[in-house]
């Protein structure tokens, strides 16, 4: 090999590779098809680097080592596919309300209920406008299996960086697939930032807390518009997005995240007018509304496509004004549309 | 005449009094946990873990690193702590809604894991916090908000008893029921305690120490006729004394 | 025999009286006082028979009773 650096690898390998790599010493997860991957590979490669690794026996213990985890200091991750993440919620809100760093990867499927095991992005809901409480989660989506790897890996980062869970939205499609990647193999930004909050013992110190209980009067409603500051700090800072074949001459903006993102690029190429440009959120929270609305004003139609029945739909209308323009097309339970199927709705409409 | 001091509140509580209702048994039990930390000079490296029910507040009440948990999750975090830093004493602190209830899941399996932590059970046979419902720990006929007529077993099933049912855990090296009602009864329970901590600190793995506790309150007694209940009555149910100790 | 005295931290007793019942030498009584938390706190009768025995702080769920050992100086 040429460059040691790169690397033939499943979307779901990248992702625990890059957990690794960013310093993550603590993985807890329980057995979902589509990511099954992930914990086998890292119940390996977790003892070669001094690492924790635990088979959880449910998915509400797998977030809540995950907090403990936090709770310590440690860099901890967990996996999973939607239902499992759905039971994670609780564990989640209660990170978010006592504001510890950790990463969850959602590989998902197709739903409701047991749904099927096909690629899916019908928790875009539960990613973005997750569980009990008025709290966010940093969301970041993949479209290739070089952005599951940097992203994952920049995970840990924003997750120390602004004490919040970070989720890596994905699904059974970017787990799947096999890429040629380039791993970083470079010493995370914040890894050695001390967390002088973290349950340590009280070394020279009086005892500290981590709780997310707040009863005196007024108590809670100041801890939430502290978090809300946060969200609005990382809006202002962590907002990312993909624009693609997006010209002055461009007529009709699709908008799509993740595997459809991908799918769109090959309806891009199949567009012999070259008439159609795409935009792509990376960061699901926080939501490039104001970047979307910029690129979408001279447009004559928006066509947001999905694997599910409409649900970042909700965002790009609140990001145009004018929703007269867009159209939208999703495939759910587990439907994944091709690149001509996608050309075809367009051409139809138009 | 000089005076000598031979008994004041542990160093390792802090100045809040505590939110528990008078005679409750949690107030004993956070103290002498208080005390085993200042005897064995544990402040700095202890970290606890407390649930949700009554003692949700413990860590205004100890001077030392203490951690929140979601209800009944309260083990599983103890063990990712413990885990992350094998070199503290880490210890959760559960009542019977959390641990015998919702958290099921989670003591058995921290249990047959084996994992290198304490686990302070408090069974005061119903559930404090919100008000004094049925417990799993509950006894057949009590009667509580949410079994006005007595439990009887065909709708609410039987008193769960932890220690025998983790008792056969291979991964469980020491179980012990106590009682905090009278002062001898708090010593053992403070050397049951003790033990489970210093088995934690040879490695030898899992402990569980449950505290017939009284709940005055829910249970509509005066304090000493509450603890009364437990010494005539509860200890039938919940027999004292060492379940299983390897040593 | 040991002599001895309490102290007791009306701010902490919560009038639960547990400590009544395990004093043998019958030194504590409940008072006519409230304290701040509007709770009836019990007082040291200090009639001589103390014994610094402990009991009574030991089992004191609220850590509100000290216990002090009476040490009379030979000349």
């Amino acid at each position: 090999m040429a460059n040691n650096n790169r690397m033939l690898i499943k979307g779901n390998y990248a992702i625990a590779e890059a957990a690794i790599d960013a310093g993550c010493r603590f993985y807890a997860g329980y057995p979902i098809t589509p990511q099954n991957e992930i914990p086998e590979y890292m119940s390996k490669r977790m003892p070669e680097v001094n690492g924790v690794f635990m088979q959880a026996e449910s998915e509400l213990i797998s977030i809540n080592l995950v907090f403990g985890a936090a709770v310590a200091g440690a860099r901890a991750m967990t996996t999973s596919s939607s239902p499992g993440i759905s039971l994670m919620q609780e564990g989640i809100s209660y990170m978010a309300g006592c504001e510890l760093p950790g990463v969850i990867v959602n590989v998902m499927r197709g739903g409701p209920g047991l749904g099927n095991i096909s690629p899916s992005q019908s928790d875009y809901f539960q990613a973005v406008k997750p569980g009990h409480g008025d709290y966010r989660l940093i969301v970041l989506a993949p479209h290739n299996t070089q952005e599951m790897y940097d992203f994952t890996f920049e995970a840990f980062d924003l997750a120390d960086k602004y004490r919040n869970p970070v989720m890596v939205l994905t699904d059974g499609l970017l787990g799947q697939i096999m890429e040629s990647i380039e791993l970083k193999r470079k010493k995370p930004e914040l890894l050695n930032q001390k967390k002088e909050w973290a349950l340590t013992g009280a070394k020279g110190r009086k005892g500290q807390r981590i709780v997310s209980l707040l009863m005196d009067p007024g108590a809670l409603e100041k801890h939430n518009f502290h978090l809300q500051e946060k969200y609005d700090l990382i809006r202002k800072q962590e907002k990312r997005y993909e624009k693609f074949n997006i010209t002055d001459d461009t007529e009709y903006l699709i908008v799509a995240f993740g595997t459809v993102a991908r799918v769109s690029k090959g309806t891009i190429k199949l567009d012999k007018d070259k008439r159609i440009g795409l935009f792509r959120p990376i960061t699901l929270f926080p939501f490039p509304y104001e970047e979307l609305k910029e690129v979408a004003k001279n447009v004559k139609k928006i066509f947001v496509f999905e694997m599910n029945l409409g649900q970042m739909l909700d965002d790009v209308k609140i990001a145009i004004e004018n929703s007269e323009k867009i159209e939208f097309y999703g495939r759910p339970g587990g439907g994944v549309p091709t690149s001509e199927e996608l050309l075809n709705f367009i051409l139809k409409r138009i | 005449m000089k005076e000598k001091i031979i008994y004041k509140k542990p160093d390792s509580l802090t100045d809040i009094n505590f939110s528990y209702c008078p005679g409750c048994g949690h107030s004993t039990v956070h103290k002498i946990i208080a005390e085993i930390v200042d005897e064995l000079n544990l402040r700095e490296k202890i970290i606890g873990v407390a649930p949700v029910g009554c003692a949700v507040f413990a860590y205004n009440f100890w001077n030392f690193d203490v951690s929140e948990a979601a209800h009944g999750r309260t083990p599983a975090v103890a063990t990712a702590i413990k885990r992350v830093l094998p070199d503290r004493l880490v210890f959760s602190y559960q009542g019977d809604g959390d641990l015998a209830s919702i958290g099921m899941a989670e003591i058995i399996h921290t249990a047959n894991r084996g994992e290198n932590i304490t686990v302070i059970f408090i069974n005061n046979t119903n559930y404090g916090m919100t008000g004094g419902q049925l417990a799993p720990t509950t006894l057949l006929s009590q009667k509580t908000t949410t079994s006005p007529y007595g439990r009887d077993a065909k709708n609410y099933g039987y008193p769960v008893k932890m220690l025998e049912l983790l008792s056969p855990l291979e991964g469980v090296k020491y179980l012990e029921r106590v009682k905090v009602t009278d002062a001898a009864s708090v010593i053992k329970a403070k050397n049951a305690i003790k033990k489970g901590f210093t088995y934690q600190m040879q490695n030898i793995g899992f402990s569980m120490i449950e505290v017939l506790s009284s709940c005055p309150a829910n249970w509509r007694k005066e304090p000493v006729e509450a603890n009364k209940l437990i010494d005539e009555e509860i200890v039938k149910v919940f027999p004292l004394g060492k379940i299983k100790d390897i040593k | 025999m040991r002599k001895g005295k309490i102290v007791i931290n009306e701010d902490r007793c919560k009038g639960c009286f547990i400590c009544i019942s395990q004093c043998k030498v019958k030194e504590i009584e409940k008072s006519n006082k409230v304290n701040k938390y509007g709770q009836v706190v019990v007082e040291f009768k200090n009639l001589g028979k103390c014994n610094a025995c402990t009991l009574c702080a030991i089992s004191c769920p609220d850590a509100a009773i000290e216990v002090y050992e009476i040490i009379e100086e030979k000349v």
